[in-house]
């Protein structure tokens, strides 16, 4: 059997319903179980990004990412090692004020880990801390040693690639470039509304 | 009919029909329902020039619109109601996306108040759908119609084709909209023509030219291209032998020198132990399927492999590929024949006849002129194909009938071969053939089946019956389960568990429907009873009662390398 090994891929899609459903779909069908998940909108209108993590082995990556760029809606589907990115998580802790008082190196443990308090009341305090996804476990052990960890949540990985340019953009425009050429070429009869997207097709006709 | 560009105002069903019938729509298969009524009211005030087909179950709709496509390259389109009748499709869904088919399934849907209350015939189709097939969307209001229409087509044919499926609910039927003829050919995030990389060109052309033993592999993307003639000059200019995928055999005349027939478990012997023999093997429009390959770690280890494809999912999916060369195939054939050089190959393309010739000697010459008195499946293709001048179009169903029909036939045209490959979905052929004689009524259509894939489609008869649509169904009666007997006889002991039928008369079940038939036991009957068939105006069913436990042979059993065939057993 090969190695699992932990992998991100980010995939930039339409905002579509049911989008999600789709990606989601690729990794039931290869049983791989999906680490994190992060759905956001992109620096680019109507463009969303997907950022997930999971342990699979390199075969299945590749399936995976096959089958993900294959969904018409999906514009591209990448993945990424450590190297080629900057990740970071964010994490949610609700800590009860009564262990914590009871324990004088905590404040000293929250300001070793970058932390911020987010919130005071006399009942607990919400303690914000980003990183990796290291950090966040970490600090999770070490308070949960002391058992005040009331609420605990962690937004999932987000990532951004190391290169100067969003991928993507490039190739957008470079699509853009070679279909509008070919049109030049061979100009079609009829009305193109390919240009016009769903949403702003209704958005057009309820002016 | 004024079809400009204004503010008239029309229902959604009015709206989806023009949009059909600007997509250039003649033949709807079909079946009404409640959540489709308003279409099919509007379809009345159109009969002129959407020729809408009643079939009797909707996975014959689907089938239907399958072969359709596949004989007239157009996209094929079936209309269903909502709940069951939608679900009815998903067999055929399944196999377009199998097959790379380009159909468009249009189905009824509840109002859009009523969808997450799971009304009556409440089915999610667009979640159903969406893992197989190209695109599925939910038409919610009038206004999308006209752009989901042009989407849907766009997609189905475009690229590497598929099937797509709209579901339209009942107010986005009836409720009022502008008709506006949308023309789709641009999808940002769908890239239908990839980029061709003349790097990858050159460094083909250069691996083939200095190739001494190379090795072609056709497969149905040079008949989805409409590369035919691209593929022709191809390895004619680089004579260049080649074999074809079960859904790529009527790319080339059947009796085109360079064409060495099929590939695959049941293919034809030179094909496999060439494959395995090649210096360079050129995969064209096909995709390495493990019906191809058999064992993978023993494919063609020793050849460079190049591929062309127009779906960069495939490129490497199965086989490592040496040369990957992504495009549109029309245009990378071309392309690579620039460059190719003449070399003469006579030596390697010789010496394929060793295997041909033994293949002859063990298995067709006992298939076509056989010792025994019942007749055998092979011989009863051969003589419809000869009957037929091998001008017919090919329509199978699945098992021992599509196999001996696969190897039996002989094409000279193309698009001649309709057949379920990926999914091998049994009752695929009636509703395949019906579909077929829609899209080429020039032409004659024959349809092989067997006993038990008949029966799972059998209704279709009824639509055969009420506009005699003219296709000539073959019978090969051998009562059983054939294929699944065959692997049970060779791999499970002879421990026939449950492939042995019991069946009805099928001649009196034609005559119910009033379809002329023939039963033939007697090999002396045979060549007359194929004369009536193909005289006969109008649909024919012959049935063939052939060898009850006859084996489909040579043979790549499970897990062997492609070349270790049985030849006899
Ligand atoms: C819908 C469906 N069910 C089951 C199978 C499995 N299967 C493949 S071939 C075959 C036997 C087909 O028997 P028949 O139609 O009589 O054809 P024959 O092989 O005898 O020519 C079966 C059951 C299938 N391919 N499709
Ligand atoms: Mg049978």
């Amino acid at each position: 059997m090969e190695d699992n090994k932990l992998y991100t891929i980010i995939v930039h899609s339409e905002n579509f319903s049911g989008i999600l459903n789709q990606i989601a779909a690729v990794f039931t069908r290869l049983q791989v179980n999906i680490e994190s998940l992060n759905v956001s909108a992109s620096s680019m209108k109507n463009v969303h990004k997907f950022t997930i993590s999971c342990k699979t082995t390199a075969k299945n990556i590749d399936k995976i990412l096959k089958q993900i760029n294959k969904k018409l809606d999906v514009i591209n589907a990448s993945c990424y090692t450590d190297e080629d990115i900057f990740q970071s998580e964010i994490a949610l802790f609700k800590i009860s004020t009564d262990e914590f008082q009871n324990w004088e190196d905590t404040s000293r443990l929250l300001r070793g880990y970058n932390t911020h308090i987010v919130e005071v009341t006399p009942e607990y305090l919400v303690v914000e801390l980003s990183g990796s996804g290291d950090d966040i476990d970490s600090l999770y052990r070490e308070l949960d040693r002391i058992n005040c960890v009331r609420q605990f949540v962690r937004s999932g990985k987000i990532a951004v690639t190391a290169s100067s340019l969003e991928k993507v953009n490039d190739l957008l425009g470079r699509r853009q470039k070679r279909y509008q050429e070919r049109r030049m070429q061979f100009p079609a009869e009829g009305q193109s509304c390919s240009l016009v997207r769903y949403g702003d097709f209704i958005t057009d006709n309820q002016k | 009919m004024d079809m400009k560009n204004n503010t008239e105002q029309v229902t959604g069903s009015e709206a989806l029909l023009r949009a059909l019938v600007r997509e250039g729509v003649d033949t709807v298969f079909g079946y009404p329902g409640g959540a489709i009524i308003p279409v099919y009211d509007a379809l009345m005030d159109h009969m002129d020039e959407l020729n809408h087909i009643l079939v009797r179950h909707e996975q014959g709709a689907a089938h239907a619109a399958e072969g359709y496509a596949r004989a007239s390259g157009k996209p094929g389109v079936c209309l269903v109601t909502g709940g069951p009748g939608a679900t009815n499709t998903l067999t055929g869904i399944a196999d377009a996306m199998l097959d790379s088919t380009p159909i468009v399934v249009i189905a009824g849907q509840i109002a859009t108040d009523m969808i997450g209350t799971d009304a009556f015939q409440e089915v999610d189709f667009t979640c159903v759908t969406q893992p197989i097939c190209k695109w599925s969307y939910q038409i919610s209001t009038p206004e999308e119609i006209c752009w989901a229409v042009a989407r849907a087509f766009f997609v189905a044919k475009s690229g590497r084709p598929g099937p797509v499926v709209l579901s339209i609910t009942k107010n986005a039927q009836v409720g009022m909209t502008e008709f506006r003829h949308e023309k789709m050919d641009y999808i940002r995030s769908y890239d239908n023509d990839p980029e061709i990389d003349i790097t990858r060109i050159r460094e083909a052309a250069a691996a083939i030219n200095a190739a001494k033993r190379p090795f072609v592999l056709a497969g149905q993307g040079i008949e989805l291209g409409e590369a035919q003639a691209e593929f022709r000059a191809f390895v004619e200019k680089g004579n260049l032998p080649f074999g074809s995928t079960l859904l790529g055999l009527s790319v080339m005349p059947s009796s085109h020198p360079l064409n060495k027939g099929m590939l695959g478990m049941h293919g034809n012997l030179c094909n496999n132990v060439k494959t395995n023999e090649c210096d360079v093997l050129i995969a064209v429009g096909m995709r390495f399927d493990d019906r191809v390959t058999g064992n993978m770690s023993t494919y063609a280890r020793q050849a460079k492999i190049i591929h062309l494809d127009i779906d960069p999912s495939e490129l490497g999916k199965n086989v490592p590929v040496d040369i990957p060369v992504l495009g549109d195939c029309r245009k990378t054939l071309t392309m690579l024949t620039e460059r190719l050089v003449k070399v003469d190959r006579s030596e390697w393309i010789d010496s394929f006849r060793k295997y041909q010739d033994e293949e002859y000697e063990k298995v067709i010459s006992r298939e076509l002129q056989p010792s025994g008195d019942t007749l055998r499946m092979g011989e009863v293709v051969d003589a419809v194909s000869r009957a037929t001048d091998h001008k017919a179009i090919l329509v199978t169903d699945v098992g021992q009938n599509q196999m001996m029909a696969a190897r039996y036939f002989s094409f000279t045209e193309k698009r001649s071969i309709i057949t379920s490959g990926g999914m091998g979905t049994m009752g695929y052929a009636i509703p395949a053939g019906i579909g077929a004689a829609y899209a080429r009524p020039d032409r004659t259509v024959c349809v092989f089946m067997g006993d038990g894939g008949l029966q799972m489609t059998v209704e279709e008869f009824g639509t055969i019956m009420e506009h005699r649509i003219p296709v000539k169904m073959i019978l090969l009666n051998n009562s059983y389960l054939g294929n699944v007997r065959q692997w049970q006889e060779l791999f499970y002991n002879r421990r026939y568990s449950f492939t042995r039928m019991t069946n009805p008369d099928f001649q009196i079940l034609a005559s119910a429907y009033g379809i002329p038939s023939r039963r033939v036991i007697d090999r002396k009957d045979l060549r007359d009873a194929v004369r009536e068939m193909l005289e006969t105006d109008g649909p024919f069913f012959l049935e063939a009662c052939v060898e009850e436990e006859e084996n489909v042979m040579p043979m790549t059993p499970p897990g062997n390398s492609i070349d270790d065939m049985l030849m006899e057993c």
